[in-house]
């Protein structure tokens, strides 16, 4: 026997060796310590202006686009934007790439001050709105809004897009952020299969939408309802509507300001109540398990009748759903007979986020690039092909539409102003979270109504209370 | 000729030395200074703000699960692989009738084990998503009775990744116990069967103790790789972590408060005192399994 150093040696050595990898996440972001401030973005340095070139771009200075690769590509880019931007500046050289990951791609380019125009900033991995904002880093639309449209020198930009776009690509009092569809939520089916059954659909009262439910659940025929249970936002987007409904806009707007309280409401309490009972009783077995795609593939399938979802379902099922499964969408029942707000509410808020970036070379040809994208004719080209309906006022008009967008298009005009949408989210990304997972708990009966307000009244209070985070508010 | 060979180690280390202090060492600082601002990743300017960022930590209950979770493996997963690696190592090497050779199959058995670690580690939490499929679509749900929520059950989904984590790790510590064990003189064996010691104590008595030096390597690996696990978590659970934050982990506690939350300033906290973690833990392994070896 003998004591031997060298293996503690060696032990010594792949504990030096832990130290050095584990933190690697944190220091990750060192990679990105900016080396000191760039200085302020110098204002842009417009060329002569014209009727044809509004923002006096100067024609021959190239820039970039980056697009969110979301199952698209850059399909759109190259097939729509790129093309009609072309036949005005030929000479502008577009450099673009398509990313499924753009935080990562991006943000060290905007923190070493040499980012792209135009960011398409979208999906799972998009950089924080908030944390943008903060940092100055988006540059100011407001003279997008003001140029010409590219239809109609006569019409001012701000008039061909939905003044709810304008107000939700506001932050701080200036519009910076170009939301280039206009999302419109509801309960989705379908119709023939409803019509098979004899189930009626669009019901008018929570009474009958209960009783719709316990008619799905005693044919046998499938599971009631489902959401995408491992993102519970689908369904928090749900109950909110349905708060918002009970107790009007105001109920939205205190929760988006942080506002004490908000989520002890009686309306959230009410609308939290009521889905937590179809949570306990009318849930596909093993919702929570599955992600969107897999419920919305049961519902394809014909396992579940009803799901909670955005516009973009009919697109993003279309390899999935079988033929003549005929989409359609209804929106949420009055809850009582005192509702703020009228039956047909919905929550439609416009979404994929574009904005060009403050600190780049070139961003009056950013701008320019997207007044080309808000004329009708991009507008109306990219509903055929994402399926969802634009910002842009009548982008949609003569277009041969899908069963599903059909229905949603028909029920977002028959809401008309009785629209509500919630905008925590994009402003505090943490407090989305931590709404999404208590709402999958109480979903599932794990979280009592009490509970579920407890612990996202201290999350609001504690985001409130994050000096680190940019507060915002909206009226 | 001394002078030659300084020069001609010098000139060997430079390179490596100046890489590892431009990609090693000097984020390191840097994360150390990040974690006392607040920056948000995308200005040129972080502004100092102190402790700050430590203070907030202390009350942040989800990292303290975290923390708690990787406790929970740093226990659970070394025990586990090591005592699951060393039985099968056991009957494949010495397990047999005679004492001194596997038992039938073996050869079949060890690339068998050794298949998971081949397998990239994304493949690894994508397949069990499917086996642990909350629905009858699920290969261990089709033939259970009542459909149990393996990720989707808060109670559970800790206890799936741990299997996860085990049934990856196991092939490769049967290798290295086999390659241990047969590196231990067969007479040894031969002498203990002679006496007439059943399978059991040949394997307490005489394996074990001469495989001690390569027990003390694995665990020290293996408590690395629990305090260390992010992809299966990231990957295979609801929420990156979830349900309700039931199986995340300090990796990808700073990896969300980094690249979603856009908090670096915060999340480099985090790893600050991940790295707290790391050396006490490297410090304890030392001290507790410092032992005499046995020499042969």
């Amino acid at each position: 026997m003998a004591h031997t150093p060298l293996t503690r040696r060696e032990l010594l050595r792949s504990a030096a060796l832990a130290g050095i990898l584990l933190p690697a996440a944190g220091a990750l972001s060192a990679c990105a310590t900016p080396a000191g401030n760039t200085g302020a973005p110098t204002a842009p340095t417009a060329g002569a202006k014209s009727a044809t070139n509004p923002l006096g771009i100067a024609d021959d200075k190239p820039f970039e686009v980056v697009i969110f690769d979301g199952g698209l590509g850059d399909a759109y880019f190259t097939d729509i934007h790129q093309p009609l931007f072309k036949t005005k500046y030929p000479k502008i050289e577009i450099k673009h790439s398509a990313t499924k990951e753009v935080a990562k791609t991006l943000q060290p380019r905007l923190a070493g001050g040499t980012p792209p125009e135009v960011i398409h900033n979208q999906g799972a991995n998009a950089m924080d709105t908030g944390a943008l904002v903060q940092d100055g880093q988006l540059f100011d639309l407001t003279t997008l809004l003001e140029a010409p449209s590219w239809d109609d020198p006569n019409v001012k930009v701000r008039d061909t897009i939905l003044p709810s776009a304008i107000e939700l690509g506001t932050y701080d009092g200036k519009y910076s952020v170009l939301t280039y569809t206009s999302g419109v939520w509801g309960i989705w089916y379908s119709k023939k299969q409803f019509d098979e059954n004899g189930w009626q659909a669009s019901p008018k009262t929570w009474d009958e939408f209960l009783a719709l439910l316990e008619t799905i659940k005693k044919s046998g025929k499938c599971a009631p309802f489902t959401y995408a249970g491992k993102h519970p936002f689908y369904v928090y987007e749900t109950i909110l509507t349905l708060a918002a409904k009970i107790g009007g806009i105001d109920v939205l707007k205190r929760i988006d300001n942080l506002e004490d309280g908000a989520w002890k409401a009686e309306p959230v309490k009410q609308a939290a109540t009521a889905f937590a009972e179809i949570g306990a009783k009318y849930l596909m077995p093993g919702t929570a398990g599955l992600d969107h795609v897999q419920t919305q593939t049961a519902q394809n399938k014909g396992k579940v009748a009803l799901l909670p979802c955005g516009v973009w379902l009919e697109n993003e099922q279309k390899d999935s759903t079988p033929e003549g499964f005929d989409y359609a969408v209804f929106p949420l029942p009055d809850f009582s007979a005192s509702d703020a707000m009228p039956y047909g509410t919905v929550h439609a808020r416009p979404g994929e986020d574009f904005f060009v970036a403050a600190k780049s070379a070139n961003p009056l040809a950013g701008v320019e690039f997207m007044r080309g994208m808000l004329s009708k004719e991009a507008a109306g080209k990219y509903v055929e092909l994402v399926s969802t309906p634009s910002v842009v006022k009548g982008a949609a008009e003569g277009l041969q539409l899908k069963p599903g967008l059909t229905s949603a298009n028909a029920m977002l005009s028959a809401a008309g102003d009785n629209t509500t949408y919630f905008r925590f989210r994009q402003w505090y990304l943490p407090m989305h979270d931590e709404v999404a997972a208590a709402t999958g708990q109480l979903m599932n009966g794990r979280l009592t109504v009490e509970k579920w307000i407890e612990r996202i009244e201290k999350k609001a209070a504690d985001i409130k209370a994050d000096s680190s985070v940019k507060k915002f508010t909206r009226t | 000729m001394r002078y030659g060979s300084s020069r001609f180690i010098i000139g060997f280390l430079a390179a490596p030395v100046l890489i590892y202090a431009i990609y090693v060492i000097a984020p390191y600082a840097q994360a150390f200074y990040i974690a006392l601002t607040n920056w948000r990743g995308v200005n040129a300017t972080p502004e100092f703000i102190g402790l700050e960022n430590f203070r907030r930590l202390f009350g942040d209950g989800i990292f303290w699960k975290a923390v708690g979770h990787n406790a929970l493996l740093l226990v659970l997963l070394p025990v586990l692989t090591l005592g699951i690696a060393l039985f099968f190592a056991f009957l494949l090497n010495v397990g047999g009738k005679s004492g001194v050779s596997g038992i039938w199959g073996s050869k079949i058995y060890r690339v068998v084990f050794f298949f998971p670690q081949v397998l990239a580690i994304a493949i690894v939490a994508a397949l069990f998503q499917q086996v642990f499929r909350p629905d009858s679509g699920g290969m261990i749900n089709s033939v259970l009775p009542e459909p149990v929520g393996f990720l989707s059950d808060p109670d559970i989904a800790l206890w799936s990744i741990l299997g996860v984590l085990v049934w990856q790790a196991v092939g490769f510590y049967v290798v290295l116990f086999s390659a241990g064990m047969a590196s231990i003189p067969k007479d040894l064996f031969e002498a203990a069967a002679i006496d007439g010691a059943s399978r059991v104590s040949l394997f307490f008595r005489v394996t074990l103790p001469l495989l001690w030096d390569t027990i003390q390597v694995g665990w020290v690996y293996l408590g690395i790789a629990a305090l260390d696990v992010f992809a299966i978590v990231w990957v295979m659970t609801a929420e990156h972590g979830g349900p309700d934050s039931s199986t995340t982990v300090m990796a990808a506690e700073i990896y969300r408060n980094a690249f979603h939350y856009f908090q670096f300033g915060y999340a480099s906290a985090m790893g600050v005192v991940l790295f707290f973690f790391t050396v006490g833990f490297a410090a304890l392994a030392l001290r507790l399994s410092r032992r005499e070896r046995v020499e042969f």
